[in-house]
Formats: C-alpha cells, sequence, structure tokens
C-alpha cells in the first residue's frame, strides 16, 4: 500500500498537473493500492510548517518507508518511478504527462 | 527621504542614520563566522523586546540550535514563542531523500512564511542564509527566480528584512551566487578580518538605496550581555560642553604651571620614557581629586593593584583607605586578556557604573599591542570622545619608546584631541640624569613655558626651578650654555613691546 501526499499552493496550473500526473501514475502503475491525499499548503500553512515544505508541488511518501520527498510537477516520470521503487514496466513506460510547454 | 526602523542594536542604528529602511529588504552579506546569525537574532530580540514581533526563517541550522545558542545572550527565544512574540520557519535540511521532478516554484515556503507573518503581526523579519538554499536545489536558475519572488513578496508583506549571506573573501564580491541582485537595494557588510595576527570584526553599510548612511567600516564586538555592539567612532559628535572649572591636578606647583589647574572636562596626556614618573602623575592626580571628596577610577594595563598599591605608599598615597572610602576604584589588567574593542566597552561600563569626576589610565600606551594601528587609533578616538561626554577628567600616560626625546604612537594618534600634553623627560645634566617637565600644551589657558626639574621623592612628586643652561632635552640632543651666553639670550627678546600675558 502507498500512502502519498500531495503539497500544493493554490489552484494553479502547475497545481492541476501535478494532481493529474500523480492520479495517472498510480493508476497506470499501483493498480489501486494506492492512497493520496492533497494538501493545499494556502488552506493548512501549520501542516507545511510540520512537514517543512518549502518547494510546491512536494510529494512525501509516507509508506512504505523510509519515507521519500519529490519536488516538482511529476512530468518527469521515470523519476517519478524511481524515487518511488516501482519496477519499470518491461514493455517501455507510456508517457501521457503533463509537461511544461 | 525614506523612513527607517530602528533596530535598538547598540551603535548601529548611529551609522545607520536612524536603522533599517523600513519595510525593504536588506542584505547582510558576510564570511563564515563573521557573526550574521547572532546580528540577525539581535535584530530580532531588539524587536521582541521594543514590542515588535519577528519570524525568523532558517534555511541553515535547526531551530534548537538557535534557541541554545542565543540563550548565553540572555534571549530566551522559547519563552518568546510561547508569547506568540517569535516564530520560526524552519526551512533547514530535511533528512528524507529528495528528487525533483518536474517543474516547482517556492509556493510552500511563501506560504508559510505569509502565514507566520500574519500570524503575529510581525514586523521584523530574518532568513538566514540565502546560499543555502541553493546547497538544497540542484538547479540554480529555478531558485534565483524564486528568491527575487520571494524577496518582492517580503515587500508586498510591509515587514522589514534582513536577509543574510555568505561570502567567500572579505574583500571582493559582495555574496555568493551573487545573491546581492535580488535584494539590490540595500546591502550591509560584515567582516571578520586578520590583520597582524589579531582579529577585527567590522562593519560597513555599502548602500540604503534613497537613504543615507554612514560610510566606511566601523569595528564591532559579540558581548555576553548586549550581543552585537558597533563603535560609531567617528559618528560621535564634536558637541561637548566645555567647562571652565578648574581642578586641581594634586599638585601645586604643577597647578601654577598651568594656569590654575587642569580643567574639569579635559584630557591630559603625561608622556615620557620609562622610569620618567608618569604613574606618579596619574596617582597624585587620583590622590588630589579624592583629598576633594571626588570619585576616582583608575585603570592600570602595566602594575598589578599590589605593585601600585606599594609604589602609591612609597609616594605616601594611601591607596587602600581611599578604597575602602568609597572614593578610589582600581582596575588592574593585562591589556592581552582582551581585544580593544571588548577593552573599550570594560572602561565605559566601568565608569557608567561607578560615576567618577576623574578616571586615569595608565597606561595608555600598554594598549597599542593589543590591536592594530588603525584599530588603536579609532580606540583612542572612541575613549576620548566619551569621556568627554561624560564631563569628566581624563589622564592618560604614554610611554615612549626611546628614553630621551622621542614621540609614542600613542601621541601621535591623540595629540589633537587631548587639552592638555604634560611631557616628562630624562634630562643629562653635567654628568648625572635628571628628571625634566614641561606643558607643552594647555588649552584654552596661558600656561609656564618652561621646563622645569621634577624630582620624587617620599612625599610625592616636585617641581623646581627650569633648567636654564641645557637645551636639546625635548629632543634628547642635550647642548649645555655658560652664563654668558645664557644672559645675552635671556636679554635679547627683551624690548619695549608689551609682554604677551599683558595684551
Amino acid at each position: 500500500m502507498y500512502i502519498l501526499k500531495l503539497y500544493v499552493t493554490g489552484k494553479t496550473v502547475r497545481t492541476e498537473r501535478a494532481i493529474y500526473n500523480l492520479y495517472d501514475l498510480c493508476d497506470k502503475y499501483l493498480a489501486g493500492n494506492y492512497q493520496i491525499t492533497i494538501v493545499d499548503v494556502l488552506e493548512n500553512p501549520e501542516l507545511a510548517e510540520e512537514e517543512k515544505i518549502l518547494a510546491t508541488p512536494t510529494v512525501i511518501r509516507e509508506l512504505p518507508l523510509p519515507r521519500r520527498r519529490l519536488v516538482g510537477d511529476l512530468s518527469d516520470v521515470r523519476g517519478v518511478l524511481k524515487a518511488l521503487d516501482i519496477p519499470f514496466p518491461s514493455e517501455g513506460i507510456e508517457d501521457e504527462s503533463l509537461e511544461q510547454k | 527621504m525614506l523612513e527607517k526602523l530602528p533596530t535598538y542594536i547598540e551603535g548601529f542604528d548611529h551609522i545607520a542614520n536612524g536603522g533599517l529602511p523600513k519595510g525593504r529588504v536588506t542584505l547582510l552579506s558576510g564570511s563564515a563566522g563573521s557573526a550574521k546569525t547572532v546580528f540577525a537574532c539581535n535584530f530580532l530580540a531588539q524587536g521582541v523586546q521594543h514590542g515588535e514581533a519577528g519570524i525568523f526563517v532558517t534555511f541553515e541550522e535547526l531551530p534548537e540550535d538557535i534557541r541554545r545558542n542565543m540563550r548565553g545572550f540572555g534571549w530566551d527565544i522559547a519563552q518568546w514563542e510561547a508569547e506568540n512574540k517569535w516564530a520560526f520557519v524552519d526551512a533547514s535540511y530535511v533528512p528524507d531523500s529528495q528528487v525533483v521532478v518536474g517543474s516547482y516554484d517556492f509556493g510552500g515556503l511563501l506560504a508559510r512564511i505569509e502565514h507566520a507573518v500574519r500570524r503575529l503581526n510581525a514586523r521584523r523579519l530574518v532568513i538566514d542564509s540565502l546560499s543555502a538554499v541553493f546547497s538544497q536545489f540542484a538547479d540554480h536558475g529555478t531558485v534565483r527566480a524564486e528568491l527575487l519572488r520571494l524577496t518582492s513578496a517580503l515587500k508586498a508583506l510591509g515587514v522589514t528584512a534582513l536577509v543574510t549571506s555568505e561570502r567567500d573573501s572579505e574583500y571582493g564580491a559582495v555574496a555568493r551566487h551573487s545573491v546581492e541582485e535580488f535584494v539590490a537595494d540595500n546591502v550591509i557588510i560584515l567582516r571578520n578580518v586578520l590583520e597582524d595576527e589579531k582579529r577585527r570584526r567590522t562593519i560597513e553599510v555599502l548602500k540604503f538605496r534613497g537613504t543615507s548612511h554612514r560610510k566606511g567600516e566601523f569595528p564591532f564586538t559579540v558581548t555576553p550581555d548586549q550581543g552585537v555592539v558597533v563603535m560609531p567612532l567617528s559618528a560621535i559628535e564634536l558637541k561637548q560642553k566645555s567647562s571652565d572649572l578648574r581642578i586641581s591636578s594634586g599638585s601645586a606647583q604643577l597647578d601654577q604651571m598651568c594656569g590654575g589647574g587642569f580643567f574639569r572636562d579635559s584630557i591630559i596626556l603625561v608622556s615620557g620614557a620609562t622610569g620618567t614618573g608618569k604613574t606618579l602623575v596619574a596617582t597624585t592626580f587620583l590622590a588630589g581629586g579624592v583629598a576633594q571628596g571626588e570619585r576616582c577610577l583608575l585603570f592600570a594595563f602595566e602594575e598589578s593593584r599590589e605593585q601600585l598599591f606599594r609604589n602609591a605608599i612609597g609616594w605616601n598615597v594611601d591607596f587602600p583607605r581611599m578604597e575602602a572610602d568609597g572614593l578610589l576604584r582600581v582596575v588592574a589588567e593585562y591589556p592581552e586578556i582582551s581585544g580593544l574593542e571588548d577593552h573599550l566597552l570594560r572602561i565605559k561600563s566601568e565608569i557608567s557604573a561607578y560615576r567618577p569626576t576623574r578616571v586615569a589610565i595608565d597606561s595608555l600606551s600598554a594598549l597599542e599591542r593589543v590591536g592594530t594601528r588603525r584599530g588603536f587609533r579609532e580606540f583612542v578616538i572612541d575613549l576620548t570622545s566619551f569621556i568627554k561626554h561624560e564631563e569628566i577628567a581624563g589622564l592618560f600616560t604614554a610611554t615612549t619608546p626611546n628614553l630621551l626625546g622621542g614621540t609614542s604612537i600613542t601621541e601621535a594618534h591623540i595629540s589633537t584631541i587631548t587639552d592638555s600634553i604634560i611631557l616628562l623627560r630624562y634630562v643629562e645634566y653635567y654628568g648625572e640624569m635628571r628628571r625634566g617637565l614641561t606643558i607643552l600644551k594647555m588649552r584654552g589657558s596661558l600656561h609656564d613655558k618652561d621646563i622645569r626639574e621634577f624630582t620624587i621623592d617620599g612625599t610625592g612628586m616636585h617641581i623646581g626651578k627650569p633648567f636654564r643652561n641645557v637645551s636639546g632635552i625635548l629632543s634628547g640632543q642635550f647642548s649645555y650654555l655658560n652664563k654668558d651666553e645664557l644672559d645675552r639670550l635671556t636679554n635679547l627678546f627683551q624690548d619695549d613691546a608689551p609682554d604677551l600675558a599683558d595684551r
């Protein structure tokens, strides 16, 4: 079971992109075996203080341990999979993530 | 003119002409160990003590380390946090492994800072240090863009911010990673320079856009009870009141030579080679004060208390009794125990606490070897200004390096700011060594121009007749005149013109 927390700042294009990319990745590679919480730092600054969130978007992988931090809008799919220890699918990565144009 | 926010850091507001530009961001740049964090904490601590809440954004040290390190200055940060007068925004390094997977901004940090400022209604903010942000993120382009956004957000929040950054050398680029580009309006530089094997801390306001400040480097020190203390030196204005009141030098003969004694708020320099009787003149000056019921303070940097007391007894001056009566305080220290800045603070606080009307320093030149030439000059100027400001009499002794003739560095530095200069010299007199005393300068008064014989016995100092037939005493190049020549010279300038004194 993957427990992921996504910290974002307001409803910006970058926020939308990060949310889309995260759900997209998890659907494809974790097949329902995940739980995502989205925290808007503007609404809950004390939660950001607790986790020392500097850059947004940031994903914290709370489980499985060890904790990991992924900074950015998650457009680097290969990087995300590697950081989350998700094995690469043999047929190659379908990269449909949204990237900043 | 831009409004300034007083920092209340001792001496700093003088050189900053009132404080930091209000509502602006000021860069505080310095090399490792230049006291940036202490200065920044001092800024917030003074704010708290004057009713202004402050936010400390730390990129480097952990809040618990800062709380512990600053307790030594008497700043109870944990207490202030509980009272909502101080808050940390902890942006220090996170132990979790971190990877960058796409584009990002510092929205999280910004939101936390804004939240903290609003929660405490903070007026002051510190970011320590910008350089550390660069080590947390590899993409410096994004970091620079985000820091620029951060500093403009601070302006919008209306806080007066102090942002620190590292620099690699004392006299080079303003800061590492050219961070001054984001906060270009105001720049302060802290230096910790090694000069002649001695450490010297200085602070310089490099620029304040749209408002004034003092130029150049000013020395500062960090003390346990006050934190940062800047020595404003030239910022001290020469506006001391001047008094016509005369005080006794302790010797009736010397008073007579000075035209009736020293002025009450004057600085007297007694210069001479070792053994010419400088300590005796200082002792006599203090004993004269005590005899009038005045409080006197002596700083001794050459001899121990015991030695001084024994010497004084030899001249029939009872220091222990004077101390017991509460009219004398003797502070004897080795010059090497601390730097000049700390000596200066110590002397000032002793004077402020004891409130004497006479202060003697024996000798000022012993302090020369503690600091650099420039540092010593600043020390002397600051000290004399302070003493004049207190409207008390100060007598300093200075030891000349040569036994015959010559001047000391001390003399060179302070001769123009002293009101009176007394020279003590050895005089070779037909194969015998005698002592001579002359008054070189007595501001605002006529004085005896002779070089008179100065003798010392069990009752103290005595001033005798002028040396009439020896010349070249001051330079140490003696020549002797016979009686006829002397008479001729004496009569040479006598004519019908009235004497200068009768004008």
